[in-house]
């Protein structure tokens, strides 16, 4: 379903990023960093609710479709982050992370 | 295999005899075949590399087979191609006449998996006799009993026999000491197991028990020649008594007995509490130690963790060790968690010792098969270098005691250490006697198991202090804004020190000066020489008016020297200087020696005032002393506002973490 899932660090890397390669992977990694601006933009109108910022990332993606797959995304991503032997700093390097990530892409065969 | 007999190739029909045929159908699912029946290329290049010819004379294989035409092997070609090497290395020109003739079985070296443990070395002679026993002639001294064992096993448990594809971890992740010392034995092992297993995949039998058991086994014979035998007897009665479901045994991801003593006692070190948890950091800490590369701990982390809760419980702990000793011994990490590994499983074994592993190596071999032929020739490799034979020669000896028991994880004393071994384990746990242990452990562990227990019983230091994001914004909240905010007000409130009066205490005075010296400016008692003392303090305090902290460290250590009504004052000062306490004290030496020095010089000033003087001087001291409480206590009460609001700010930082934490909580569950 999706073309490109990126996870970004908040020093503004990219943690994680995987596209289906038959894509363009740059111009999505340019619609990734401009995806964050967006992001940025409805945080700071939210203010300085801590509680709110979770929901926050739940209300901006499209809710039909991709709630669930933010969710799935979300707690791979609160799998791999709990490991205690991941650095926070590093690249995602799970390979169950990897699994569900490709489960979600775009399936062409 | 219904190829078996007929492999045809470039159209001339080639008849296996049953040896070769269950030879090669070993060789064959080593090679992982996919479904479309091609076999993997990459395995049949190591395959024929390990046959040790030359590469024009593989190239030359290749091509008269009909691979090199097809552009992949497909079982036919495979096996024309084995009867070619076969025929290369007895001498023939690789020629598809040559396959015609009754060649001995190709032999293969260092192929972990089956066929060439047993064929290696093993003359035409052998075969006859059912060499599938393995008997390496060269490498391995089997010994006539081992082989007649061995030929009993495959009579009894064909599945039994560890085969050598299937063997997940088998090839390397050697139970430890045991897999070292007879890397060459554990190779006609395989050789031996494979033959068995090629019989036993023949049988109705699934497959995957053989695998299972063998992979056990395989770890067992490695360690030593006459262990393997018996503890494939014993594994192989075992198996038929069991009816060839036992593959706990064979299984390597089983954890045995010993391992799960050794497994408590590591955690008990860790965590007293057996149904507590071990946090990340501390697993962190404690795994590090063995000393395995961070992404594979990661990845052993992902796979313990069932739970995802970030900390260990205790099966996940016997888990994550296991699945490190495995790993330590050379076996390939799993992609997903072993049915045997599984948290539930371990009290199923003791619940129900048997079922459960009728039913799981099944499962296991799904997982298991596709790695362990990959991992097997890799594990040898990597085996091959470390190992030190000590712990083989211990497991030896323990083993040619152990001539008809079961192979049962051992529990010596070093090998308590070994955690890899998963030879076939009674499958109560509570059978395990020790002896049965001590003979059943062989071939789990690698040379390293032994530093690597060494290593891991040092392995629980207390974990170094980890660094606390968290408690960042408290210690910032208490103590930086604190002595940000706290102190800039008081000192603030203490700036405007009441004016530099002449000072003119009165030689009786100077004796009080230097205890009032630390009182607080603002202590107008009403007592007459409070007054006088006020004049010192105020000359004081000007001269040290860069001390105003100082002033305020004098008030907590003088309580005592105050007099009543001003030690009240005071008292009530120095509560609301708590947090500069330190601070106060640090001043305080210093505002006492200054004080000392102004002291004789106040003592100068002439005490002979006129008393009326005095009087209207202390008013004006006392009416400024009373000010300078005032704004004293306007600033520590303002003090005091702003930490309730700080606290409170904290608080509801508290709660909304919390109840991120309760919404987090379902969506990791889900």
């Amino acid at each position: 379903m999706a073309v490109c899932i990126a996870v970004i660090a908040k020093e503004n890397y990219p943690l994680y990023i995987r596209s289906v390669p038959t894509q363009n992977e740059l111009k999505f990694h340019y619609t990734v960093h401009t995806s964050l601006d967006v992001v940025e933009e409805k945080i700071s109108a939210v203010g300085k609710s801590l509680g709110d910022q979770r929901e926050l990332y739940l209300g901006l993606l499209y809710p039909t479709e991709d709630y669930k797959m933010f969710r799935k995304l979300h707690n791979s991503f609160t799998d791999v982050m709990c490991n205690p032997f991941h650095n926070p700093g590093d690249t995602i390097q799970s390979k169950a992370f990897d699994g569900i990530v490709s489960g979600m892409m775009v399936q062409t065969g | 295999m219904d190829q078996e007999s007929g492999a045809a190739s470039a159209g001339s029909f080639i008849s296996l005899n049953e040896h070769e045929q269950r030879y090669y159908s070993g060789l064959h699912s080593l090679c992982q075949a996919d479904t479309s029946g091609k076999l993997s290329s990459s395995k049949v290049a190591e395959l024929f590399k390990a046959s040790q010819l030359p590469p024009e004379s593989l190239h030359k294989v290749t091509e008269v087979c009909g691979a090199k035409r097809l552009g992949y092997f497909g079982t036919p070609q495979f096996y024309v191609a084995l009867k070619l090497l076969a025929a290369t290395q007895s001498g023939l020109p690789v020629r598809l006449e040559s396959v015609t003739a009754n060649l001995p079985l190709p032999r293969f070296v260092g192929l972990k998996n089956e066929p060439e443990m047993r064929y290696s070395t093993v003359p035409p002679g052998i075969e006859g006799q059912g060499a599938q026993c393995g008997a390496a002639p060269g490498s391995v001294s089997w010994t006539p009993a081992e082989r007649s064992t061995f030929r009993h096993l495959e009579a009894s448990v064909e599945k039994k026999e560890p085969w050598s594809p299937p063997r997940s971890p088998c090839s390397s992740p050697p139970r430890s000491p045991l897999t070292y010392r007879s890397y060459p034995y554990t190779k006609q092992r395989n050789g031996a197991d494979a033959q068995m297993t090629y019989e036993s995949k023949q049988s109705s039998r699934p497959i995957i028990q053989l695998e299972q058991h063998s992979s056990p086994n395989n770890y067992g014979t490695k360690s030593t020649v006459e262990h393997p035998a018996m503890a494939r007897a014993s594994s192989a009665e075992r198996l038929a008594q069991q009816g060839a479901v036992d593959d706990s045994e064979d299984d390597p991801w089983r954890i045995t007995e010993e391992q799960l003593e050794y497994y408590t006692n590591q955690f008990k070190s860790l965590q007293p509490d057996l149904g507590a948890l071990i946090l990340g950091a501390v697993a962190k800490n404690f795994f590090t130690k063995s000393k395995l590369p961070i992404p594979e701990l990661s990845h052993i982390w992902e796979l313990s963790d069932v739970d995802r809760d970030g900390a260990l419980t205790f099966s996940e702990f016997c888990t994550a060790f296991h699945l490190i000793v495995a790993r330590k011994n050379g076996y390939p990490l799993p992609e997903s968690l072993p049915p045997t590994l599984q948290p539930g499983f371990m009290q199923q074994e003791e619940d129900i010792p048997d079922t459960p592993e009728s039913a799981e190596p099944l499962i296991v071999f799904e997982d298991a098969e596709p790695r362990p032929s990959q991992m097997d020739r890799s594990i040898l490799e990597r085996i091959q270098p470390s190992l030190p034979t000590t712990k083989q020669d211990m497991k030896e000896e323990p083993r040619k005691q152990d001539a008809g028991l079961k192979r049962m994880t051992t529990s010596q004393d070093k090998q308590t250490l070994q955690l890899g071994a998963f030879p076939e384990r009674p499958e109560p746990p509570h059978d395990l006697d020790p002896q049965m242990r001590t003979k059943t452990r062989p071939r789990s562990y690698s040379s390293t198991s032994i530093e690597d227990a060494m290593k891991k019983a040092e392995e629980p230091p207390t974990p170094p202090p980890r660094p606390q994001k968290t408690h960042s914004r408290a210690s910032s909240l208490d103590l930086n804004k604190l002595f940000q905010q706290g102190t800039p007000g008081i000192k603030s409130g203490w700036l405007p020190p009441p004016p530099a009066l002449p000072p003119r205490p009165s030689t009786s005075q100077v004796s009080h000066f230097i205890n009032t010296s630390e009182k607080t400016p603002q202590n107008k008692v009403q007592q007459p020489n409070f007054a006088d003392f006020s004049h010192f303090r105020e000359e004081e305090e000007s001269s040290v008016k860069p001390e105003e902290q100082g002033l305020r460290s004098r008030f907590g250590p003088s309580t005592e020297d105050l007099t009543n009504a001003s030690k009240q004052e005071v008292i009530g000062v120095c509560h609301s200087q708590a947090p500069q306490k330190p601070v106060r004290r640090k001043y305080h030496p210093e505002s006492q020696s200054q004080e000392t020095a102004p002291p004789p010089a106040m003592s100068f000033p002439p005490p002979s005032k006129p008393a009326q003087k005095l009087l209207s001087r202390q008013k004006r001291e006392i009416q400024m002393a009373i000010r300078k409480n005032k704004e004293t206590n306007a600033v520590l009460t303002r003090l005091n506002s702003e930490l309730q609001q700080q606290l409170k700010v904290v608080h509801q930082e508290r709660v909304t973490l919390e109840s991120q934490l309760e919404l987090l909580r379902p969506l990791a569950s889900t």
